[in-house]
Parts: C-alpha cells; sequence; structure tokens
C-alpha cells in the first residue's frame, strides 16, 4: 500500500467499496456459473479490482470506457447497477442489453460503458474512435480503454496507439498486466521489453503502476485525466497484477503451480485495503457484508427473472433488412 | 437533370450530405488527395481535414475507430479503397459494427457507411479485383449496396449516409468514367429507397437478375438476344441486402424464365441466393430451370487475355438467355 501517513481514508474507503462489491459480484458469478445458472462463459477478475476502482474514480459520468471478456468489475466501477448485470448473466428480461449479449457483451451506455468485447483488443480500435468522435464534437470527455496483456500482440494495438498519437486524441489505454495471454503465460509469447516500451514507440506518453496498489493507480490516472482534459493527447498505464482465478470460471488453472497461487493471494489487493482501512478503524466487515447482501439480491432477483420474449432474437439487428419474426 | 460520371456522382452525394448534416465525416487513406480514385476530389477543401480524414494505412483501426465515433453519434463514411482491403479490418465490420446494436440489446446504433470498391479492372489481379459481396450479405446487420450507374451512384449513396444502420456500400472501379443523367444538385427528395429493384430493360421471355457492373453486360446481351428475337427483361437488383423478391418474383413469374449474372465467383455467390429463393417460391411457374453465369472458382489473373476469361461477357449472357427460352441443354 502507498504511504500510510498521509492516506485520503474516506477516499480509500470509497474504493474498498467499489472493490467488495466487485469482488461479491465475481464470486456471486463464478458460484452460479458453477451452479449451472449462468450458461455462457464468465472471465473473473478477481484480483484485479484495485485498477478498476482505481481508474473509473477518476472519471466523470460523460466519460466513457471499452473493456473486455474480463469486464466486470469495470462496469461496476463506471456506475452499471450489478443487478442489471447479473440479469445479463443469466440471460433474462432487464439485463444490461435484454439478456442478448452476455457476459462478454455487457454495455451500458447511459453510464458512458461502450461495451465489453469477445474478441482480444477489439476494443482498442471502437475506444480510439469514440474518443474521435468526442474531439469532432468538441467535446473534452475522455475514453479508458481497458484492455490484458494478451492485447499487446494483436495488430489493433499497434494500429490504436498510433492513430491516438497522430489525432491527439484523449484515450487512456489501460493494460491490466495479469500474467496469462487464456491459459499461456503472456512472457512466453511477447517478444521485446514490454508494453511500456511498445506504447513509447508509438508515441503514446506511458508509465508502469502497481496495479495491486488501488491509490497508486487513482493517482497515477488522476494525472492521465488532467493531461488528457488539458489536450494533452493520449496516455498508456501499464497496470501490474495478476489474475487469481482461471481463464474462465470453469478453468482450475493446473497449469501454475499451487505456491505462486498461494504468494499471489497474499498479495490479494482487496484484503490489503482492508487491513489499511482496519486500522484507520473502519468497519470493512460491514462493507463486505453489504455488498454481499446487494450482490445476493441481485442473483435471487435474476434466477427468479423470466428469459426475454422469443421475438427479442429477431430486434434490434437493423432497420432496413430486418428479419421477420414468425412464431 | 445533369451529366456526371459515376465517380462524379458519388463525390456530390457525399458533399450534399455533408452540408445537410454536420455529423457526417469520411475517413480513409489519402483522402485529403481526393482518394485513390478521385471519389473525394475537392472535399477537403470545402470540409476542412477534421470532416475529410486523412488516416494511417490502418484498415481495422479506420473501421473500428468508425465503428466507435459512430457509437458516440456521428456518422462516418468509411473508405476501404479496394473490398480486397477491406478484409483487414473484416472483425471490426463483422463482429463489432454489425453486431453492437444487437448484442447491446438496441442501447446503441452503429450508422456508417463502409465503400468498398469492387471488381475486375485494368489488370488488377488477385488482390485488387475481387467482389466479394455475397460474404456482406450473409451477415445480420448489414445492409449491403452495389450501385450500376451514375443516378444510383448518388441517390443510393445519399440513403446509405441517411441510414441508421451499418452499409457495406460497393461501387465498381469499371464504373468510375461511366457517364449518366443524375438529378442537378441539391435536389434533397434524390434518394435512392435502399432495398428497392430498377427495371433496367423491359423484356418478356426470361428476366436477367444482376448488379453493379454486371447490369451493363445484361443490356448488351439484351440487345443481342433481341437480334436472336428473344426478349429479356433486365433487373438491376441495386441492394443486395435486403433485395428486392417482390420485383424479381413478379418479373419472373411474367416471362417464366430466370437468369442470374454476376461478376463475382459463382460458388456461393449472391446468385445462388436469388436462384433458390425463386426456385422455391416460383418453381411450379418456371418455364425453365434457373440458370446462373458467374465467374469461374479461380483467383483474378494479373493478363488481360485471362483476367478477361473470367469475365462474364455479353455473348455468354446472350447465349445463356437464349438457351433458356428456346430449351437448349446448357454446355
Amino acid at each position: 500500500m502507498t504511504d500510510r501517513r498521509n492516506i485520503d481514508i474516506p477516499r480509500l474507503t470509497a474504493h474498498y467499496r467499489t472493490m467488495a462489491r466487485i469482488r461479491a459480484f465475481e464470486e456471486a458469478a463464478e458460484q452460479a456459473s458453477k451452479d449451472g445458472l449462468v450458461t455462457g462463459a464468465v472471465h473473473l477478475s478477481i484480483g484485479q479490482e484495485g485498477i478498476a476502482s482505481g481508474v473509473c474514480a477518476n472519471l466523470t459520468a460523460d466519460d466513457q470506457i471499452t473493456t473486455t471478456h474480463r469486464g466486470h468489475g469495470h462496469c461496476i466501477a463506471k456506475g452499471t447497477d450489478p443487478g442489471a448485470m447479473m440479469l445479463e448473466l443469466f440471460g433474462r428480461e432487464g439485463g444490461t442489453c435484454g439478456g442478448k449479449g452476455g457476459s462478454m457483451h455487457i454495455a451500458d451506455f447511459k453510464v458512458g460503458m461502450l461495451g465489453a468485447n469477445g474478441v482480444v483488443a477489439a476494443g482498442i480500435p471502437i475506444a480510439v474512435g469514440a474518443a474521435h468522435g468526442a474531439k469532432l464534437q468538441g467535446s473534452n470527455r475522455v475514453v479508458v480503454c481497458f484492455f490484458g496483456d494478451g492485447a499487446i500482440n494483436r495488430g489493433p494495438f499497434l494500429e490504436g496507439l498510433n492513430w491516438a498519437t497522430i489525432f491527439r486524441l484523449p484515450v487512456l489505454f489501460v493494460c491490466e498486466s495479469n500474467g496469462f495471454a487464456s491459459t499461456t503465460r503472456t512472457d512466453a509469447v511477447t517478444g521485446g521489453p514490454g508494453p511500456v516500451a511498445r506504447a513509447e514507440a508509438l508515441g503514446v506518453r506511458a508509465q508502469e503502476v502497481d496495479g495491486n496498489d488501488v491509490l497508486a493507480v487513482d493517482e497515477a490516472v488522476a494525472a492521465c485525466v488532467e493531461r488528457m482534459r488539458a489536450g494533452g493527447g493520449p496516455e498508456f498505464l501499464l497496470a501490474r497484477t495478476y489474475r487469481l482465478k482461471g481463464h474462465t470460471a470453469s478453468d482450475p488453472a493446473p497449469y501454475r503451480p499451487a505456491d505462486e497461487v498461494e504468494a499471489r493471494w497474499a498479495e490479494d489487493p482487496k484484503a490489503a485495503v482492508a487491513r489499511t482501512l482496519a486500522d484507520a478503524g473502519v468497519d470493512v466487515a460491514a462493507i463486505d457484508a453489504e455488498a454481499k447482501a446487494e450482490i445476493d439480491g441481485a442473483v435471487a432477483t435474476a434466477n427468479a427473472a423470466g428469459f426475454p420474449a422469443p421475438e427479442r432474437a429477431y430486434d434490434d439487428i437493423q432497420d432496413i433488412g430486418a428479419p421477420a419474426w414468425a412464431s | 437533370m445533369g451529366q456526371l460520371t459515376y465517380i462524379e456522382a458519388s463525390a456530390r452525394a457525399l458533399a450534399e450530405e455533408m452540408r445537410r448534416d454536420p455529423k457526417v465525416w469520411a475517413l480513409g487513406e489519402d483522402l485529403g488527395r481526393g482518394g485513390v480514385f478521385g471519389q473525394y476530389k475537392g472535399l477537403v477543401e470545402e470540409f476542412g481535414p477534421d470532416r475529410i480524414a486523412d488516416t494511417p494505412i490502418s484498415e481495422a483501426t479506420i473501421m473500428g475507430a468508425a465503428t466507435g465515433a459512430a457509437l458516440v453519434g456521428t456518422r462516418p463514411v468509411v473508405e476501404m479503397r479496394f473490398s480486397d482491403f477491406a478484409l483487414c479490418a473484416v472483425d471490426e465490420l463483422v463482429n463489432q459494427a454489425a453486431k453492437a446494436r444487437f448484442m447491446f440489446g438496441g442501447q446503441a446504433r452503429v450508422p456508417l457507411v463502409v465503400r468498398q470498391p469492387i471488381g475486375m479492372w485494368r489488370s488488377s489481379a488477385a488482390q485488387h479485383s475481387q467482389s466479394l459481396e455475397a460474404w456482406y450479405v450473409h451477415i445480420p446487420g448489414l445492409v449491403v449496396v452495389c450501385p450500376a450507374t451514375p443516378a444510383d451512384n448518388h441517390g443510393l449513396l445519399k440513403a446509405a449516409i441517411r441510414a441508421d444502420d451499418p452499409v457495406v456500400y460497393m461501387e465498381h472501379k469499371g464504373l468510375w468514367p461511366l457517364t449518366g443523367e443524375v438529378p442537378d444538385d441539391p435536389d434533397p427528395d434524390h434518394l435512392v429507397p435502399l432495398g428497392k429493384a430498377r427495371v433496367a430493360r423491359e423484356g418478356g421471355d426470361v428476366t436477367i437478375v444482376t448488379w453493379s457492373r454486371s447490369v451493363h453486360t445484361a443490356l448488351e446481351a439484351a440487345a443481342l438476344a433481341e437480334a436472336r428475337d428473344v426478349s429479356v427483361e433486365v433487373i438491376d437488383l441495386r441492394t443486395l441486402w435486403p433485395w428486392d423478391q417482390e420485383a424479381v418474383f413478379e418479373s419472373v413469374k411474367r416471362t417464366g424464365r430466370l437468369l442470374v449474372a454476376q461478376e463475382a465467383v459463382q460458388v456461393g455467390g449472391f446468385g445462388a441466393e436469388v436462384a433458390a429463393s425463386a426456385a422455391e417460391a416460383l418453381g411450379r411457374d418456371l418455364k425453365a430451370p434457373v440458370r446462373r453465369v458467374g465467374s469461374p472458382r479461380a483467383p483474378i489473373a494479373y493478363a488481360r487475355p485471362l483476367e478477361q476469361l473470367l469475365e462474364i461477357s455479353p455473348e455468354r449472357l446472350a447465349e445463356a438467355a437464349v438457351d433458356l427460352v428456346r430449351g437448349a441443354v446448357a454446355a
């Protein structure tokens, strides 16, 4: 944890509340997946909550984000209702996307959440375009693009960062480096000196931060956002963390040694914040209980909700040439 | 009405729409110098480099950034240069732009036009000549347009820009210099509706359904067939998705014979969809089996004589039309 002498306890408490809600959501999603209630793939961000909270705490309601298949935490941190998200995971009516997208396609445009994505690195050009749109519209909103360390080996990474530089766009690229590209260690498949060097080579101001330290992320992003709003162009943040769970909820991740995982659990960013807050006299158990109650309610609601009406399979495809619904 | 080329008609359409709606902008490689074929000539001078944006050679991000910019309320016109190059942006078009509205439960629209010039043209060889329209017809969420005349390249492009759906807009490179009547600027009412076919020539014995440059090949074929006392009706589909089944079926019911002509590879082409649909709907009314004429399943060769082997010629089409009427067995 950052230097404890100058910690802003109310701000850290707010972070803890966000992280606790994300953790509770992810644990419930994992269980619901194991119980067969969530039928599609679920990619958990357990252990990465500090990045989501640290970044999104610096955004206004007008600012926008794109995220990935591992994006539940970013959605919650940006303000999406976990109840609507759980309905979406269950494929039910009332979900963020009416049950038509699922975990990998959660979007919530009213809070500036422009969509998760099932294709690695595909959110990068979209985020860049959202920022390009902001520039054309004369808006001072900024866009944050979350992606993982596996994404830096796809072409859109190079293209998107170059684009953001030449058009001087307000995009913060956040590379959550959790060590794994699916079930492969990212280091084993990545050449060169890494994400920061790649970003700098494309003209993007880049820095590395401990992604497990929410206040370090918060502080770094505050400065990035300030520079972007002043017209400074794109920024890149490499946030080092660790994926405490498997690639999906059904991946036991036997490809990594138990002692490695145990050591990483000892660095759990949520537990670290809890210790600091407890030392400062904050009732973290109450925050955890509140988060759990909210998410338990979301699961109960989702489990009781109906599936989308059959005709919804045919709507919102296109205006011109849409298929006809035939019951 | 004035005379314009197919290429000038598209530039006028874009300029009119950009004047009408400040949300419309164009992006792609070399647009500041008019674009690779001159489709954007004069536009940067009027609209400036923000709205006629020069981009890096980054097809995936041209398409992906346009998708993002469309999601936040702008209306991009994307230039892909050649439909062959647009293959570098298939994820962004097929997985992102086409599906965002549906996947997100209707929260957002992706109102963009992606221009993908198609077709054999001046020994352009295997990576600059393809007609890949059928690929996009297969993708739910997309509208696919293939204009054949200057008037349509004006009216259809304007309609495409005003549509709230992602539109794949496929101009034929061989048609750029074609001259024809286009309504005078500004005629805000000159919008050719998407999904409506055009009867390019009336006839009574056989219906040729086609699109893009092949419309002109079919018209030449119709003249050749007429000299042999076979009356050919030519239907220009204009839009491949949605396609005008009503117009096609009405004509085929009347003539009793259907010939589908396409420059694209015949196997798995859009002509197969037209043929199958007509056979399903009208099989009992047909006087002859449905016939297709298209390109062999071969990459397009550079050498002009080899390239020409793959083209559908007026003679081949006329022969097929006459065969359909006279009952000759296909070769």
